[in-house]
């Protein structure tokens, strides 16, 4: 197997290296510390402290209380967790608003409501413009009386625009409308802090900020009529019934203490190194483009579409020198159309189809950039010299 | 990631016969830029019939450029009569298999195989005869049959593995669903089926309503860029045309052309014309 040594890893926004920190954190509690914390006795109760602290690393990431932190399984559930809630709390609500863009987590379940809840509802989706951006007048227009919840992503995982949320929730909270927002992708990239916010419901998923898969966070704002989704035992105070999955929530914990100390390299040396990144492509390969807004934008992730090549040939050569990333092309996803986020960006198909997304971390170095920037001119001249669209002349 | 087979990845990384022949006997374009993938296949006749060169370009995913790879390599050598014969499931086969959603990947290189010979003969072809199903990749009910019957697909899901067909914006699913219940329970031949087709329009009708329709949609919209449009010839459904002006140095000239000045015929003039640049 290819080992994390050999990877050139610039696929972040896909999932991310389990920080060794927090490896290390969790490994206790799936060796000597198996005890339920549910438990009367010491053993499993000393569990049950350890998952208090976790709870407090999380919150104070977020600028949030520890009891409004409530942990789930993954990202999926807790957007899910938020939506159906809402819809349940405000039954003679019917009325969503979402976007264009958001991650199949979201725009699956809002595109299947009627389905799901048995009940009609009307969907709103915001359009975006071509950088990827939100109309904001658009978007107080489309709040209505019987709009339940409006859920917009923080940062779009494909391009890493950040939408305008804290605006967005106010202007949701003067109305009485609930407001959720997928924020897998900006919690750890950039600073946020709830306590100043209107904001309801956040959801975040563990692996996406270096702690371990099949865990997430639903955020629940005090004071936010909430229902659960899964209903058992008393676990989160009765809001997310099932054992807790102890030694994820404490590698969770100390994941969100190391993107913490990380958020200023993060944005100063991670995001110099994506802009050298980027320019560097737009400069050595002709009919290159960026895809999403230039400034408004996560500091680690840059997209850019090679005209006249397809994404998962260009993604197969990357994979010939370790390089690893993705592609919005309709091959490398299974499906025959590409990325519903470029499409929606009114991205040609002439560049959707050859678009890469190259999304870093603190672990990237400059010479990893360097050593990107002198393998895809050549992969891509390569490629093109075989497509029937590109000609010696353009 | 997909799993593909040494040979798909030999094929992909180290492609045979890139490029293409100059004075070819017959050319075969299959595919768009919209669609995703596309091939280009030219080769050569020696006085026998035989191939005895051929060539290709693709646009695509690593099993749309292998599929066209191997397709190359099998029919240089072949009588024109041998490579009539060589089907989806023969190039597939060459490659040690595809995975199951990429299969119209080995359907493109068939086609394109098939448009080349067609071309050699001054034949039309005969698959885009019948009336488009699936708009979004521009498939026919004829094609869609042609793939039940040949690879014995017993699913809506097979047939947008293997055409494409259904895969966009899913419109057309219940009526693949008929054709697949139509097909396999009457075995309609091709034949009558293309028979039933609504009449074509005889050439000078094309260039009639061709002409309007550059002169009416497409030629305003070059002019506006410092452009124009001439039709040249129209050949079956082929459409020859020549751009003018400020189009022929524009990196988007083919893109315009397909994207385009092709799509607006379709829906103005026949939904089956193929539009090309006239040098």
């Amino acid at each position: 197997m290819m080992t994390h040594n050999d990877a050139v890893y610039m696929d972040n926004n896909a999932t991310t290296r389990i920080a060794p920190e927090v490896l290390e954190a969790m490994l206790p509690y799936l060796h000597d510390y198996y005890g339920n914390p549910s438990s009367m006795h010491r053993f499993g109760g000393q569990v049950g402290a350890a998952i208090s602290q976790a709870r407090k690393q999380v919150a104070d990431l977020l600028g949030a209380e520890p009891e409004e932190i409530i942990f789930t399984s993954c990202g999926t559930e807790s957007d899910s967790t938020a939506i159906l809630s809402a819809l349940q709390s405000f039954p003679e609500k019917r009325h969503v608003v979402t976007t264009r863009v958001e991650h199949p987590a979201v725009k699956n379940l809002c595109e299947n409501l009627d389905r799901l809840t048995g009940h009609k509802h009307r969907l709103t989706r915001l359009m975006v413009d071509a950088e990827g951006c939100l109309d904001l007048q658009k978007y107080e227009e489309s709040l209505a009386e019987d709009t339940a919840i409006v859920s917009v992503m923080w940062a779009n995982n494909e391009t890493g625009v950040i939408f305008p949320v804290v605006e967005m929730a106010r202007m949701a909270k003067e109305r009485g409308i609930l407001f959720h927002t997928d924020a897998v992708q900006a919690v750890g990239k950039i600073p946020i802090n709830l306590s100043e916010t209107d904001i309801d419901f956040l959801s975040i998923s563990g692996h996406k900020l270096h702690g371990p898969k099949g865990i997430g966070v639903l955020y629940v704002r005090r004071g936010t009529p909430f229902m659960p989704f899964l209903v058992g035992g008393h676990q989160e105070r009765g809001r997310r019934g099932g054992t807790e999955n102890v030694a994820s929530i404490i590698g969770l914990g100390r994941a969100c203490e190391f993107v913490a100390a990380n958020m200023a390299d993060e944005n100063s040396r991670v995001k110099k190194m994506r802009d050298k990144l980027e320019a560097g492509l737009l400069s050595s390969i002709p009919h290159s483009m960026l895809n999403g807004h230039k400034t408004d934008r996560l500091p680690n992730t840059a997209n850019i579409s090679f005209e006249y090549v397809e994404g998962e040939a260009i993604l197969l050569h990357m994979d010939q020198y370790n390089i690893c990333a993705s592609s919005g092309s309709a091959c490398t996803s299974g499906s025959l159309e590409p990325s519903h986020v470029l499409r929606a960006m009114g991205v040609p198909f002439t560049a959707a189809h050859g678009s890469i997304r190259y999304s870093l971390s603190v672990y990237n170095t400059e010479d990893e950039i360097d050593f990107v920037l002198e393998k895809m001119p050549s992969i891509i001249a390569g490629l093109r010299e075989m497509s029937p669209f590109w000609k010696a002349e353009v | 990631m997909w799993e593909y087979t040494d040979k798909v990845q030999q094929h992909f990384l180290f492609p045979k016969n890139v490029g293409e022949i100059e004075n070819p006997s017959g050319t075969g374009n299959v595919g768009s830029l919209a669609c995703g993938d596309a091939l280009k296949l030219t080769f050569k006749l020696d006085d026998n019939e035989v191939i005895t060169d051929a060539k290709f370009k693709t646009f695509g995913c690593a099993s749309a450029i292998a599929s066209s790879s191997v397709l190359t390599e099998m029919i240089i050598g072949m009588t024109l009569e041998e490579a009539s014969k060589v089907t989806n499931e023969d190039i597939a086969d060459r490659l040690g298999g595809l995975p199951k959603e990429k299969m119209h990947c080995s359907v493109m290189g068939r086609e394109a195989l098939e448009a080349a010979i067609a071309d050699y003969r001054g034949l039309k072809l005969p698959m885009a005869e019948g009336e488009v199903v699936c708009e979004c990749f521009g498939v026919t009910d004829l094609e869609v049959i042609r793939a039940i019957k040949e690879s014995n697909l017993h699913s809506v899901e097979e047939i947008t593995n293997f055409t494409k067909a259904g895969g966009g914006c899913g419109k057309c699913l219940d009526r693949l669903r008929d054709i697949l219940v139509e097909t396999s329970h009457q075995g309609i031949s091709l034949k009558n089926l293309a028979e039933k087709t609504k009449p074509r329009m005889t050439t000078l009708q094309k260039i009639k309503k061709i002409e309007e329709a550059l002169e009416r949609e497409i030629r305003p919209g070059l002019r506006k860029d410092g452009g124009d449009i001439e039709l040249v010839d129209v050949d079956g459904d082929f459409v020859f045309v020549s751009l003018r002006g400020a189009c022929t140095s524009c990196v988007k000239s083919q893109t315009t052309i397909k994207e385009y000045v092709e799509k607006k015929l379709r829906e103005l003039v026949l939904d089956t014309l193929i539009v090309e640049e006239s040098k």
